[in-house]
């Protein structure tokens, strides 16, 4: 049996965690798959991606990873999982070393592929030195917990039939480790892990007055905004929206890079982007060497240009 | 108060990478090893804390004696003393063990780890320990104060930034933002080279997990150009072409 923590926010399933069950499908090949989820949200859909069982811990609604870890782990043993399958999300990577330890479980984190098995062992594949390599893992351990990397596996609609079981672990809220003081959200936004289109922008916007064209395009693509770290660093935009080496790495379909040079620390967030878009008025910008399609030009001419034609191609398809 | 950090010893963030030994392990001729960068924002904050409240900063470092330069400079930088274990770093459960081996009875009231490091890029080593070593356990922690026997952390959650308190002792890995890292000056490294440098022989534990080959990202094709003039054209491809949108 293979066991996928699924989380909501806003009452709906995470994207991270349908593809978290679709890849699980895949992998348990005919050893079934569970579902553990915490939270009240409606997890009947869930059976769709293949899950074969779903147990919700409705009135488990906390965020402290050392009680999710116990339920998951609890929920692990109940149901004879030999793998579980987490997003590589921050949760998943505060909850996954902790679910390691308590199962005496080999880790891998960062995974990009579908593991191959052999009897008891496993390898599989994960992202390592920061964008510039690969790493085939092998697990030696019975029980295995991988954390796979957001945008790396493909929602699919599978044959499953699981029915969702009320399920009270003995893990409860009052074991937490730590107390909730404050929370800021970010609302209204497309998490940047999530988003399958990036439009990102540089310092060659020259100041965050600029950023209209930027959020402009991302809007109409559907997509998420990111920057660079100086771009932030200044205070142009949000923290959260730095990517590359000390930001946060990204994987989506499309990233459009706009009056950003490409540093190697830069492309280290977004190297494993599918199709990358570089628009930079110098020809020599390293982050040409990493493009699939490139404009040398002013952003400030570019950019109008190509929001003009994606507004006219969203008009035709949407 | 008594602060650990743990410190790796990774590839320069500008190194070009390649493989050697039928791509068994990274080809290190050429590259220099730098403190990970996150270590270097936790081994700070920490140094800020004990001038703040008093105490020591001790660094531990899993690995061969070549991270022994690294060490110092993390005493130049002005931690106490440090602990080396004398293994190569196997994995992160691997490192982990080791590192609760030795943490188990240091009397530590602040573990501090990166968020992950740059070369395995794993963000484990942190959360393994605090449950080796049942304490809390705070990841990707962008502001930490400590007041008395609580720390209260900033960290990066899903959408967003939670500031959440917890007992010590306890584990945190730090995000940038923590702090700005420091850089040793002459006097921090003439200190350094009398520092307490202890060199200790590791557990021997089970390898749950380990790296057989590596292999670098596909080369990208030709970038396709296009003329400023003709920018539009770019949706044009991306739909029909790239089929990506
Ligand atoms: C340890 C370390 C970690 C780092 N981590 C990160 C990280 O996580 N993320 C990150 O982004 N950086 C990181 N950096 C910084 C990185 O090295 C670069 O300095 C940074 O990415 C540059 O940002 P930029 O491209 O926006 O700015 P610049 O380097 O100033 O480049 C601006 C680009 O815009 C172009 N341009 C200017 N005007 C226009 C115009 N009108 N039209 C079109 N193009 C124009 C220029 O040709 C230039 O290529 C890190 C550095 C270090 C040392
Ligand atoms: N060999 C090591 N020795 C000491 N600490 C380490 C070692 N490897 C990793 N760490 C610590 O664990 C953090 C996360 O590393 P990782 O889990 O490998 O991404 C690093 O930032 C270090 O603080």
């Amino acid at each position: 049996m293979y066991l996928v923590f699924a989380e909501s926010q806003d009452n709906k399933y995470k994207k991270s965690s349908l593809e978290a069950i679709s890849y699980a499908k895949a992998a348990a090949g005919g050893a079934g798959v569970a579902v553990f989820t915490i939270g009240s949200t409606d997890a009947s859909e869930l059976g769709q991606y293949g899950a074969d069982k779903i147990l919700q811990a409705a009135s488990l609604t906390c965020s402290d990873p050392f009680v999710i870890a116990a339920a998951l782990a609890e929920a692990a043993n109940a149901c004879g999982a030999k793998c579980i399958i987490i997003s590589n999300n921050y949760a998943g990577k505060s909850i996954a070393p902790l679910l390691a330890v308590k199962l005496k479980a080999g880790v891998v984190s960062g995974v990009v592929a579908l593991p191959n098995v052999d009897g008891d062992s496993m390898t599989v594949r994960k992202g390592c030195f920061s964008g510039k390599g690969f790493v085939e893992m092998k697990l030696n351990s019975v029980i295995k917990v991988l954390a796979i990397t957001p945008n790396s596996y493909k929602i699919e609609i599978n044959a499953g039939s699981g029915a969702v079981e009320a399920y009270t672990p003995q893990a409860n809220v009052s074991q937490a480790r730590t107390q909730q003081v404050e929370l800021k959200k970010v609302t209204g936004k497309i998490p940047l892990t999530e988003a399958e289109v990036v439009v990102s922008g540089g310092r060659g916007w020259k100041g965050p007055e600029n950023w209209g064209m930027v959020e402009e395009l991302a809007a109409i693509l559907g997509g998420a905004t990111a920057c660079s770290k100086p771009v932030s660093d200044m205070d142009w935009r949000p923290h959260e929206e730095h990517v590359g080496q000390t930001g946060i790495t990204i994987k989506p379909n499309l990233y459009i890079a706009t009056g950003i040079s490409g540093a190697i620390q830069h492309q280290a967030g977004v190297s494993g982007s599918k199709v990358i878009v570089v628009i930079n008025k110098d020809p020599e910008a390293p982050f040409f060497k990493i493009a699939d399609y490139g404009i040398v030009g002013d952003v400030f001419e570019a950019m109008p240009k190509i929001i003009e034609a994606a507004k006219v191609w969203k008009a035709g398809n949407h | 108060m008594k602060i650990l950090v743990c410190i790796s010893q990774v590839p320069d963030t500008t190194t070009k990478i390649s493989f050697a030994d039928n791509n068994t392990k990274l080809n290190t001729a050429g590259v220099q090893f730098i403190i990970n960068p996150y270590d270097e924002l936790s081994l700070t904050r920490a140094l800020e804390l004990t001038e703040k409240l008093g105490g020591i900063v001790t660094v531990i470092n899993v690995g061969l004696a070549d991270s022994e330069a690294n060490i110092r400079k993390a005493l130049a930088i002005g931690a106490t003393d440090a602990i080396r274990i004398n293994s190569e770093p196997k994995d992160a459960y691997f490192v982990a063990e080791q590192i609760a081996a030795v943490a188990q009875s240091g009397g530590y009231e602040l573990i501090l780890t990166g968020r992950e490091s740059i070369d395995y890029n794993s963000g484990l080593v942190g959360g393994l320990l605090a449950e080796m070593l049942n304490l809390p356990y705070v990841n990707v922690v962008c502001k930490l104060d400590v007041e008395g026997t609580t720390a209260t952390c900033e960290h990066d959650i899903d959408g967003g930034r939670e500031v959440v308190k917890c007992n010590l002792p306890c584990v945190l890995s730090a995000q940038k933002d923590l702090t700005e890292p420091r850089i040793p000056n002459m006097r921090g490294i003439m200190a350094a080279r009398t520092k307490p440098l202890q060199v200790v022989e590791p557990q021997v534990v089970p390898i749950l997990a380990e790296a057989l080959t590596y292999e670098l990202p596909a080369s990208k094709g030709a970038c396709k150009m296009l003329d400023v003039a003709d920018a539009g054209k770019l949706i044009d491809l991306l739909h029909n072409e790239a089929k990506i949108i």
